[in-house]
């Protein structure tokens, strides 16, 4: 089933916390709502869900209008971001709540609520309480939870917020196998933009209420529609250029820009990802800009190299990788050069 | 699929090293102090009723509490005021703290502080409020007299100046214990298809039992021991209107001391009962709002 929002605008207080909002899910998609806090991700989230109603715009699921339909009258799955399960019953009871107030025979609750406890790999906790349990496993109730009656859509609020490292991880990857299972539409918010691209097969980039781009992950990260997206999508580094006859200078270094907008001023600022720089040990023309080696980090599959420029002041990132960083044989205090492969401006350059 | 939870490690019990103890004389002369207020205040009063109420023997004693039909109608007559009172505060305390927990609304911060408002106002004042409300030159007494409805001098009275002392037990225990879990599994229900009675009675009022249950006992023993609103109100007529402190009262006025402990026996009897349960449901109330704190981080 797709989701479709529409125009939908919501205030707290006379603040303003979603503006105009547009959101496509299609049907069998897994979206994720990305966004710093404060974006209004969660608003929307509750808003499709039918826990918050909006102030003005709709809500569709395919070619029904919802936007008047209680929570109750939607049947949606909802993952809570503290779980939210019901601390004095079982984890049983947990799973059944949905399917007695649906009246379901006690029979089919049984079948229904250890078919799910199975799929989790999680029958031998039936009858223990939520208190006894660790935070991946109370995730993982109250995912089944939020699906034991079937929903037409699942909605995840920060699903592995509260959850350590490994963990997170681990469910990552379990609920994008899930998904895959089951094609459920389900629409998650996040605030991590490495879990967005890792579960998600398209992405909502939020911020202050609006939406600032919207695609597949390949998209967003590729072609981000503006600095904000650009610098909320990962490290990026941020040269301060002058405009000069349709170049953008560092120094006397051109930057590797195709086209550059002029928006009347002569200053303006280029965004370059640390895998797009790459490091020389001796100058070529005008290429390269000179900079000190700060700190080496050799863990990962890249190598995470900060350098510090001292005409410009500025400290920047660059990822190599590992044989290019053997073959150039760097050291913490080199000198080197630093060029980048690819670079991008925005024309409305606005704050972030 | 086993992540282990880290269990919680107790600090370790503070230990005063013995250069910064009080000396001993100090630690001593404050706590016989606060125990020789304590037995002069509490323990020898408490004795003595029971000393008093059966100074002419056992069987007198029960004479007293069971041969007396006055009596048996003030202990029947506080049988039913204080469940009365306890019920529509249970009701009232129950609403109060939903809707101060669950909305944020101006007047919010109005109503905290009107609820306590029983709590500072005098008793007698309360019952002369109620007098003035319906007594015959009051605001609703013709109109009440009209239709024939009595409610002062009788029981509705008495539960309405009773319920009124005792308002504010039950919502104030309940709202600490009600901000504490939060909305969260509320929530869950109403998305899980829920109504909203299927969500008080399934989600909440499990969760705030404890609360409630020591809300309601605070209450009810306030409710039983009730004098000073109850006395303006209800005109203490013996046999009628007449509830165990006012019946107490009077006995005692009659120079039936032996009579008036006998009936005050029994009302220490039950504060006794209510101190034992408060001590047991108190814990259980606080791990609540301790164990949500806990969960929330």
């Amino acid at each position: 089933m797709s989701i479709s929002v529409k125009n939908v605008c919501k205030s707290f207080n006379r603040k303003q916390v979603l503006d105009n909002v547009t959101v496509e899910a299609p049907t069998g998609s897994l979206l994720a709502l990305l966004g710093p806090s404060g974006s209004g991700k969660t608003t929307l989230l509750r808003i499709i869900a039918g826990l918050e109603t909006a102030d003005s715009g709709t809500v569709h699921y395919q070619d029904d209008n919802v936007t008047e339909y209680t929570a109750r009258e939607r049947n949606v799955g909802f993952v809570f971001q503290h779980y939210a399960l019901f601390r004095h019953m079982t984890v049983f009871e947990n799973v059944a709540f949905g399917l007695r107030v649906r009246k379901w025979a006690e029979e089919r609750i049984r079948e229904r609520v250890f078919e799910l406890l199975h799929l989790v790999r999680l029958e031998e906790l039936a009858f223990r309480y939520p208190s006894t349990l660790s935070g991946g496993q109370k995730q993982r109730i109250a995912l089944i939870r939020a699906l034991a009656a079937q929903p037409r859509l699942l909605l995840l609020d920060e699903p592995f917020g509260a959850l350590d490292a490994k963990v997170r991880m681990e469910l990552r990857h379990w609920l994008r196998k899930f998904h895959d299972e089951f094609h459920v539409t389900s629409i998650f918010v996040t605030h991590d933009q490495e879990e967005a691209f890792e579960v998600s097969d398209r992405i909502v980039v939020m911020n202050k209420g609006r939406i600032e781009q919207d695609g597949t992950p390949g998209e967003v990260f590729e072609h981000p529609a503006n600095a904000f997206v650009m610098d909320f999508l990962g490290n990026v580094n941020i040269f301060p250029v002058r405009v000069e006859d349709g170049r953008a200078l560092l120094g006397h270094m051109a930057m590797p820009l195709p086209h550059v907008p002029s928006n009347g001023t002569d200053s303006a600022q280029v965004y370059v990802r640390p895998h797009e720089l790459d490091i020389n040990l001796t100058r070529e023309g005008d290429e390269g800009i000179e900079a000190r080696i700060v700190h080496i980090n050799p863990a990962g599959s890249m190598v995470k190299i900060r350098l510090f420029n001292d005409q410009f002041g500025l400290m920047v990132n660059v990822d190599l990788n590992p044989e290019r960083y053997t073959a150039l044989g760097l050291k913490t205090g080199d000198h080197v050069f630093i060029s980048p492969k690819k670079a991008r401006m925005f024309s409305d350059d606005y704050a972030i | 699929m086993n992540e282990a939870e880290p269990k919680p490690v107790k600090a370790p019990a503070p230990f005063r090293p013995p250069h910064l103890q009080d000396p001993a004389w100090v630690r001593w002369t404050l706590s016989l102090l606060a125990l020789s207020i304590l037995v002069v205040l509490v323990v020898i009063p408490v004795i003595s009723v029971f000393y008093m109420a059966f100074s002419r023997g056992a069987q007198v004693y029960f004479d007293n509490l069971f041969n007396d039909p006055d009596t048996t109608h003030a202990v029947m007559l506080t049988l039913t005021v204080a469940p009365c009172a306890v019920i529509l505060n249970v009701i009232f305390g129950v609403a109060a703290a939903w809707t101060i927990s669950r909305f944020r609304f101006p007047g919010r911060t109005l109503l905290i502080t009107m609820i306590d408002i029983p709590f500072s106002i005098s008793p007698v004042v309360a019952g002369l409020m109620f007098v003035l409300l319906f007594g015959l030159g009051g605001f609703f007494g013709p109109w009440l007299r009209a239709n024939g409805i009595q409610i002062l001098f009788s029981t509705p009275g008495l539960i309405l100046a009773t319920t009124f002392v005792t308002l504010p037990f039950v919502a104030r225990e309940l709202i600490p214990v009600m901000e504490a879990i939060g909305p969260d599994e509320e929530m869950a229900a109403l998305s899980l298809g829920a109504g909203g009675w299927q969500i008080f009675w399934r989600i909440t009022l499990p969760n705030i039992r404890w609360g409630l249950l020591y809300g309601v006992i605070l209450c009810n023993a306030r409710a039983m021991g009730e004098f000073g609103a109850v006395y303006v109100v209800s005109g203490h007529i013996a046999g009628q209107t007449n509830t165990m402190p006012l019946h107490i009262e009077q006995l005692f006025q009659g120079f039936n001391s032996p009579g008036a402990f006998a009936v005050a026996s029994v009302l220490t009897l039950l504060a006794v009962v209510t101190l034992l349960l408060k001590v047991v449901v108190e814990q259980k109330a606080r791990h609540t709002i301790k164990t949500a704190a806990i969960e929330k981080k």
